[in-house]
């Protein structure tokens, strides 16, 4: 049984539909990617799994409990078994690296500070970042704060993890780097990742199975290889970078004829 | 979460200034220090008119403020002002003749009761009554038995 | 009907915002009982709100009491009143003065702090990623600085009325040769500690509970971008003027009306 199952889950923000029935499977163990063009909604799936968020339509199933039905304290429990990690990495900036990935053990457990310290170099360690600790988060660098958001991701030792963009903006080093934690981490704590990204290279090269989303639905998942092989326009154009295709370049409207004469008649 | 000893430390400072002002504010500023009620002791006296005499004004011997007006009441039956002095209890030598007297302080200052020791060997006690008072003064009573007086004079 | 439209709109809008804010506060006053057991959050927001505004109100109230002497002295002596000096200043501070203008001082330093605070906590998602880690930041982050501003402003309030009235008292005393008895005995006197301090003391309660309420309100709501928390921390310190000047009114009234 998969980890997660959406079904049927349409979200509107105002007027705009951001996604127009949606069905997805995430299973166990597996590194599950979810791709498409910039503002197709992905981060709000993310909210939306993770029940920040509220869909108009349709049901998230998260360990088989539907997650918009749980009163509030069960919704708290089943989040401390998800690990989210956000874009910007969403460190708490007054305090340490340390007391970061301290974070929720302190929070939620009641481990003495001694067991903690060792955990939290345990998590740091996995990272890279272990002789970071006492830095304050405005003192490294986007791909450190990253890691150290991971790291405080699976403090915990969550079921799951959550990557919000994980490699938007980075350098070919801290790409890499991130690319091979994601792929370890998933290993070796047998978690299960869903990896949002618009960065086709790296999410091609760890993910298990990639949906791919556009215009509010799914328009087609497969492995890695089977999407290369696709022979749908959309699934085309996003593979091979095109620029113009099912997704237009130009921002649709006036043709520049009418628009050049146009403004030549008002002269 | 590293709780800075310094952190509490003023934190404990700054709550001991507040405190310090509150207390400042209550002895050297307020008339906080005067009240030491619960050791007073109560009599109770009648006047016709009581002014503008009002519940915590003074009550003075010989311009020495031994008391404060507790509270001021309507008796229903003879249509005067009873008012229950609460004098401290180091003063309990006042004899039972003391007659009690409204005064103002100053030209337009407040009103406030002073009393006049009697000669009586009998001290007041808590509950007492002090039978000598007189009222306030009313200036319009004044200015017209002055102009009374005056037109009967010229006859 | 443009005007119409946009006087419904306005209406609406600020109906929605008053609404978003009642709930909100309901929200921090049920996370102070965590709080609470938590209060060592508490007191590192005690630190940053009260502690760190101490200097300001020191100087500010100083400078208040000083001008109050000046003033009223020159007011007093036409009726050779000025040996009510000492009155005078301790009733303007503490009835008015203190809580007012300390609880303005407090807007416009703390209170856009928190709000500059909050709005960026809220634009670098770390509300949301407490919330992903299953940490009520409303438990964690709001309630200890509304607790903070709440406990601190009463005492900054009686801090300020203390020093302005000895900065009234070296001015008239030091400088303008009022008697020095006189000042303090006639304050003594007519200074009431329930009526006039006390009553202080309420006003400046109340003024800590909805400043910072507007302070931690407006920066949880601002819009996650550089612009809106700007807007945000001047939407918080005006706000806060017209609840603090208008609640003024209304409790002076309560309070003072029938004397």
């Amino acid at each position: 049984m998969p980890l997660i199952e959406i079904r049927d889950l349409h979200f509107y923000r105002g007027d705009r539909a951001i996604f127009k029935g949606v069905d997805l499977d995430i299973y166990r163990g597996k590194v599950t990617a979810i791709m498409g063009p910039s503002g197709t909604g992905k981060t709000t799936l993310l909210k939306l799994i993770g029940g920040q968020l509220v869909p108009d339509q349709g049901t998230i199933m998260v360990d088989g409990q539907d997650v918009h039905r749980l009163p509030h304290a069960q919704l708290y429990e089943l989040r401390k078994r998800m690990g989210m990690l956000f874009q910007s990495g969403a460190l708490l900036t007054d305090i340490s690296v340390f007391d970061n990935v301290a974070f929720p053990l302190r929070e939620h457990t009641n481990l003495p500070e001694s067991m903690i310290r060792d955990l939290v170099s345990m998590k740091l360690q996995a990272v890279g970042l272990r002789n970071a600790k006492e830095l304050m988060p405005a003192e490294l660098s986007g791909g450190m704060a990253r890691r150290v958001a991971l790291a405080r991701a699976v403090a915990l030792d969550p079921m799951m993890i959550m990557y919000d963009e994980p490699f938007t903006g980075q350098d070919p080093i801290s790409m890499g780097t991130l690319v091979n934690l994601i792929k370890r981490i998933n290993q070796s704590m047998g978690l299960t990742s869903i990896v949002v990204s618009h960065d086709l290279e790296e999410t091609m090269a760890i993910a298990d199975e990639i949906y791919l989303l556009s215009g509010g639905k799914v328009i087609e998942r497969g492995t890695p290889d089977t999407l290369q092989d696709s022979s749908s326009e959309w699934v085309k154009q996003f593979v091979e970078g095109l620029p113009d295709g099912p997704v237009p370049f130009h921002f649709p409207g006036m043709s520049f004829e009418d628009d050049l004469l146009n403004r030549k008649a008002v002269k | 979460m590293r709780q800075k000893k310094s952190t509490e430390v003023t934190v404990g400072l700054f709550v001991l200034l507040g405190m310090g002002a509150l207390f400042f504010l209550a002895m050297k500023v307020s008339n906080l220090s005067a009240f030491n009620d619960e050791q007073g002791y109560r009599v109770t006296a009648e006047f016709e008119n009581i002014g503008g005499l009002k519940a915590r004004s003074p009550v003075t011997l010989a311009g020495v403020r031994i008391g404060r007006v507790e509270r001021i009441e309507l008796d229903p039956e003879t249509y005067n002002a009873n008012v229950v002095l609460n004098l401290y209890a180091s003063f309990d030598t006042l004899p039972t003749d003391t007659a009690a007297s409204i005064y103002t302080a100053g030209l337009l200052g407040e009103q406030y009761i002073g009393l006049e020791a009697g000669a009586e060997e009998e001290f007041l006690k808590d509950g007492d009554v002090i039978e000598l008072t007189q009222p306030a003064l009313v200036l319009e009573q004044v200015i017209g038995q002055f102009l009374f007086s005056k037109a009967e004079g010229d006859e | 009907m443009g005007t119409i439209q946009r006087l419904g709109q306005w209406a609406i809008g600020t109906s929605e915002r008053l609404g978003r804010g009642y709930l909100f506060l309901m929200a921090i006053l049920a996370g102070i009982p965590g709080s609470l057991f938590r209060f060592s959050l508490v007191i590192q927001q005690i630190y940053s709100v009260g502690v760190l505004s101490v200097l300001l109100i020191l100087i500010s109230g100083l400078f208040v009491g000083m001008v109050l002497g000046l003033q009223g002295y020159n007011t007093l002596v036409d009726f050779g009143a000025e040996e009510s000096l000492g009155v005078m200043v301790s009733l303007s501070l503490v009835r008015e003065l203190g809580p007012v203008v300390s609880a303005l001082l407090f807007a416009g330093r703390a209170g856009s702090a928190l709000t500059a605070e909050i709005g960026l906590m809220k634009s670098t998602e770390q509300l949301s990623g407490m919330e992903m880690m299953a940490v009520d930041p409303i438990r964690r982050v709001i309630t200890p600085r509304f607790l903070a501003g709440f406990i601190s402003l009463p005492f900054l309030a009686a801090i300020f009325s203390a020093v302005g009235i000895l900065g009234g008292y070296l001015v008239g005393y030091g400088l303008l040769g009022v008697d020095d008895g006189a000042f303090w005995t006639q304050m003594q006197t007519k200074t009431d500690w329930y009526d006039d301090i006390l009553n202080g003391v309420i006003k400046s309660i109340v003024f800590g509970f909805v400043v910072t309420w507007i302070a931690l309100f407006e920066g949880h709501d601002a819009i996650p971008t550089s612009e809106g928390v700007g807007r945000a921390t001047t939407r918080t310190v005006v706000h806060s003027a017209f609840a603090i000047l208008g609640l003024d009114f209304v409790l002076t009234a309560l309070m003072f009306g029938d004397v």
